[in-house]
């Protein structure tokens, strides 16, 4: 393979593979609790960061990262709080972040509108080797919190009541669900781009999901199909001269239609074993009486 | 019927004087309410007469404006031993954006056990116990998104038995289920009472529960009008022919399971 050869093709496919599992990882929380679009207001909010970065001549990575969680972490309080202007608190964060970082990029030194345009779409060329490692370390992060705390997201994400019932400490949980969100936007924001990057949370989940029954498998069944589409996207990209994002985001809308369609036979299948099954425990139950309609479905 | 709400030292929960508010509106107007170590009671009430508001006090989700709550004796402000309780929420329909096995929403359960440790032996040893006792075994596979209205209720139960509770808190369990899910229901609570658990139920009517039923406490407009015996039973539970087997007599004809969980 002639392409590994390049130093920045080597860069660019170790991000790729990181954020085929990372943002489906944390994207499955965010799908369970009906908040898929919180990692595109994320982004938009890091926008600021990224500009920020370029104002200060730092590192547009680690500055898009302290932005993106001051954000997140606002989103997470006007969520919490439960306010019925939460969706309008929300618009103010969301775009103030795209507009605050397209007026403070103009005010950097050779800023332009147009240095933004990698981070918004993504670009395999981009990825520097500071970067490289500023993307492992937050990748580490990501992955440590959503697998080794994964039963008790779960259960905060499932049923929230219940999970306080249960002593966990909830309020800290949802937090670091929010903390885990903005990290994994600028480990994505490189390869995928800040205006794509809620796409790689949300499609991958959204396709597993069409065909497995349970959480642990959706997970593992997402990030394996993030992994793939983030690997051939940032490949074609090679060949052809676009955006890796858009490659990105692109297959993984055509893995979601493919599962899509597989999943119709699927469930029939499920569907009709299940009402085998259901008729034999009635059976079993009731001691011989014929089966009764089942209840009410949920 | 003053002496139904004295609390002891077998109180679990102690509810009095309390007062709370949803918005503006008072829905608890000052409830006393105690139920003790082995007991079976039942929160009666209509729509709106405060019943959910009790136990969803009492489980810490609504703030009580003013009154006591104890829970073991301790005062729910500092109660942590969220383990000795076991929650079955109300049904909600909502189902969740990712689908879920039966066997991780009960596995859940053990989160007041485990808390932000590891699952271990024990643990998944309790989720199988739970899962029998509910009947559940074989489906613990599958997706609770295909489970029927009784089956459903039946999965919140074993989460909730899965922590090896002391007091039982069900909310509603018999809403949306249909007649044959109840029995089975009121079947899976007969073998909690044989087994001494403590459990405090809100129902909107007693049903085939009725049996169980140590003692009744009813509501109106959030104060309480009636505690004690169950209230006399309309409807076809009141007509003749109709069954009505002493719970622990039952019971103890019933087999009893290995005590994995007691």
């Amino acid at each position: 393979m002639e392409i590994l050869e390049y130093a920045f093709m080597q860069r660019a496919l170790l991000a790729a593979v990181l954020v085929g599992i990372t943002a489906p990882a944390i994207g499955i929380y965010l799908v369970q609790r009906r908040q898929a679009i919180m990692g595109d207001g994320i982004g938009h909010v890091a926008m600021t960061g990224v500009a920020l970065g370029f104002l200060f001549s730092t590192s547009p990575v680690w500055m898009a990262t302290v932005v993106a969680v001051i954000g997140a972490v606002g989103m997470e309080l006007i969520r919490s709080r439960g306010r019925t202007s939460g969706d309008i608190a929300l618009a103010l964060l969301f775009y103030g972040g795209m507009a605050g970082g397209v007026m403070i990029i103009n005010l950097a030194p050779n800023g332009s509108t147009g240095n933004l345009l990698t981070y918004l779409f993504g670009s395999i060329t981009t990825v520097a080797p500071a970067d490289i490692t500023a993307i492992c370390v937050l990748a580490a992060f990501v992955v440590a919190t959503t697998v080794g705390l994964r039963r008790q997201l779960f259960a905060v994400c499932q049923d929230e009541e219940f999970a306080r019932v249960s002593g966990l400490p909830v309020r800290l949980l949802n937090l670091l669900i929010a903390v885990t969100a903005a990290v994994t936007v600028t480990v994505a924001m490189r390869i995928v781009g800040l205006l794509l990057v809620s796409a790689m949370m949300v499609i991958p989940v959204a396709a597993a999901q069409r065909v497995s029954r349970g959480f642990a498998a959706t997970l593992a069944t997402a990030v394996a199909i993030g992994v793939s589409v983030s690997l051939t996207g940032t490949v074609t990209t090679f060949y052809v001269n676009a955006p890796s994002g858009a490659a990105i985001v692109l297959l993984s809308v055509a893995v979601f239609l493919a599962f899509t369609a597989a999943a119709v036979p699927l469930t029939r299948k499920r569907a009709r074993r299940a009402a085998a099954a259901a008729e034999r425990c009635t059976l079993e139950e009731e001691g011989g009486t014929p089966p009764q309609g089942d209840d009410v479905k949920v | 019927m003053a002496g139904t709400s004295v609390p002891g030292p077998d109180t679990v929960v102690s509810l009095s004087s309390a007062k709370a508010f949803l918005g503006s509106r008072p829905v608890l107007r000052g409830i006393d309410l105690s139920v003790h170590r082995g007991e079976v009671v039942a929160l009666l009430g209509a729509n709106g007469s405060g019943k959910s508001t009790a136990v969803r006090a009492m489980v810490g989700q609504v703030a009580l404006a003013s009154g006591s709550l104890e829970l073991f004796g301790v005062p729910q402000r500092r109660f942590r031993d969220w383990a000795r309780i076991g929650y079955v929420p109300q049904r909600t329909t909502a189902a969740g954006g990712v689908p879920a096995t039966v066997r991780e929403v009960v596995t859940a359960g053990r989160l007041a056990r485990t808390r932000l440790g590891p699952v271990r032996r024990a643990d998944r040893l309790a989720v199988d116990a739970a899962l029998d006792m509910v009947g559940m075994h074989d489906r613990a596979k599958d997706s609770v998104d295909a489970l029927s209205g009784g089956q459903h209720q039946r999965v919140l139960i074993a989460r909730a038995l899965a922590g090896s509770p002391e007091l039982l808190i069900m909310d509603e369990p018999m809403a949306g289920v249909d007649l044959a899910g109840q029995e089975v229901l009121a079947g899976i609570l007969r073998e909690q009472v044989a087994r001494e658990t403590t459990v405090l139920l809100v129902l909107h009517e007693l049903g085939p529960l009725e049996p169980l039923i140590d003692r009744a406490v009813v509501l109106r407009d959030g104060c309480v009008v009636h505690d004690g015996p169950p209230p006399e039973a309309v409807g076809q539970h009141a007509l003749p022919g109709h069954d009505h087997v002493h719970p622990h007599a039952d019971a103890a004809a019933e087999t009893i399971r290995t005590g994995l969980l007691s």
